[in-house]
């Protein structure tokens, strides 16, 4: 059982690897529907196997075990592996509820946010221009959905790429991009190793929102233009503020206009073997889970005296 | 109605304010008989609202509909923008002042912009706005400058 429960544990180790490899080899939209929905069942797998040896722990104190009307000690692994699992299972899990509530309640409050300001008046189309002098856009989920672009990214591009630029805003909205934002957030926040995973899954959903635009405008140099000249506009605006310490590899945005302006994206084979691996790899967690805690329950039921073993 | 104007017609009584303001603008005798049948004449309403006034707010000055046209470089009727143009002052989200025959727009900081900046503010407050908002372009590092920079054509330093 415990070894089986640890599984689900160690399996999102290998998750943001083969994220990284899935989005290379992958459709933008397709790799951000399957890396979402892999990270989030595994973050679901590894918080139920983390319940698991919490149970278990708690199980073996006599108070629980009475509480649960134990008549026999109940059966597990050796008590030195099982009560330090036990014990770091609770930490991992208040860690996680603490990170994950405070999460939830900041982006709730941000959509609210957003929701109520956005809906107010008229507006040219579904435009909200902000007068500002950092050029700076964005897709704002509600109803209505609405793209916010400031003025100085109005300025900095011609009319064709400020097209691109609200081809890709419009993307981002019509694809609900904004749920796979918020289930990678709260993936992030269930296993430690989930936590570059939501990078990769924030660049899929801008590189799928990328690819839309494209397809919209027509263009793939000119998207690729506007998102270039957008970022190096806010680059040169920043200049005159103190700056970030500057990240040691290549960031998103480079690679963005590199893969439009690469050509599109041709699959190679119908099910690509990472597809394969992803979807396998979540199996396997689910499975592994699942058989640990049928399990953990058939041996409380022994432990209860209500089955014989 | 003439044939070719129907796809613009049809996306723009699609709400019944702009249907409204619409019929007003028909009485003002300004008639809506798009020149070209293009893929921007078939656009809808809302996408063309949006481009025309972000072509405002890129502009230094006011525009006549004749320089928001040219500035657009797309192929927009004149009368097409002019009709947006009259739409967006009916909004009160632009303003006008006579020009020689016609009118010269110029985007206003209306009560929508004022609380879309109140919301920028308040998002930029959040140190994780990135959880909810996806936004346009990250910030650079100075390696990835210098890689756009080579991406880029060199005309386009």
């Amino acid at each position: 059982m415990t070894a089986l429960l640890l599984l689900p544990l160690l399996l999102p180790i290998a998750m943001p690897a083969l994220a990284r490899r899935a989005l290379d080899r992958l459709a933008p939209a397709d790799a951000l529907w399957v890396i979402t929905v892999s990270a989030v069942v595994l973050a679901g797998c590894s918080l139920a196997a983390l319940g698991a040896f919490v149970l278990t722990g708690l199980l073996k104190l006599p108070v629980f075990a009475a509480l649960g009307e134990l008549v026999h000690p109940l059966r597990t692994a050796s008590d030195l592996l099982v009560v330090p699992l036990a014990a770091t299972s609770v930490g991992g899990l208040a860690v996680c509820a603490w990170t994950l509530a405070r999460s939830v309640l900041r982006q709730l409050r941000a959509f609210r946010t957003a929701r109520t300001e956005a809906g107010h008046g008229p507006a040219a189309g579904d435009l909200c221009v902000v007068d500002s002098p950092r050029p700076d856009a964005y897709a704002l989920p509600g109803r209505p959905h609405r793209i916010v672009v400031t003025t100085a990214m109005l300025r900095s591009l011609d009319a064709a790429e400020r097209e691109a630029l609200f081809a890709h805003e419009r993307a981002h909205n019509e694809a609900g991009h904004h749920f796979f934002l918020a289930a990678a957030e709260l993936a992030a926040h269930c296993h430690p190793a989930l936590r570059p995973v939501r990078e990769t899954i924030r660049l899929a959903a801008e590189r799928a929102a990328d690819e839309a635009a494209a397809g919209a405008v027509g263009d793939r140099r000119l998207t690729a233009r506007a998102i270039a000249r957008a970022a190096l506009a806010g680059q040169s605006a920043r200049s005159a503020r103190p700056d970030f310490a500057p990240a040691a590899t290549t960031g998103p945005v480079p690679r963005r206009v590199q893969a439009l302006l690469s050509g599109p994206h041709v699959p190679r084979r119908a099910v690509p073997w990472i597809t394969v691996l992803l979807v396998g790899c979540t199996a396997v967690s689910c499975v592994a889970a699942g058989t640990g805690m049928i399990d953990f329950h058939h041996r409380v039921e022994v432990a209860q005296g209500d089955e014989s073993r | 109605m003439d044939e070719r104007a129907r796809p613009y017609r049809a996306a723009a009584r699609s709400t019944a304010i702009v249907a409204k303001v619409h019929r007003t603008v028909d009485e003002d005798g300004v008639r809506d008989v798009p020149m070209a049948d293009s893929k921007d004449e078939r656009r809808p309403a809302g996408e063309l609202e949006a481009s025309v006034m972000a072509a405002l707010w890129a502009a230094d000055g006011p525009q006549t509909p004749g320089q928001v046209q040219l500035s657009l470089g797309a192929d927009l009727a004149r009368t097409t923008v002019t009709t947006i143009l009259s739409r967006l002052h009916e909004k009160g989200v632009v303003d006008r002042h006579r020009q020689g025959r016609g009118y010269a727009y110029v985007p206003v900081q209306d009560a929508q912009g004022l609380t879309a900046r109140r919301m920028h503010t308040e998002l930029d407050r959040d140190s994780d706005r990135e959880t909810v908002l996806a936004r346009f372009v990250a910030q650079l590092s100075a390696d990835d400058e210098r890689v756009l920079r080579d991406l880029l054509e060199p005309g386009e330093r």
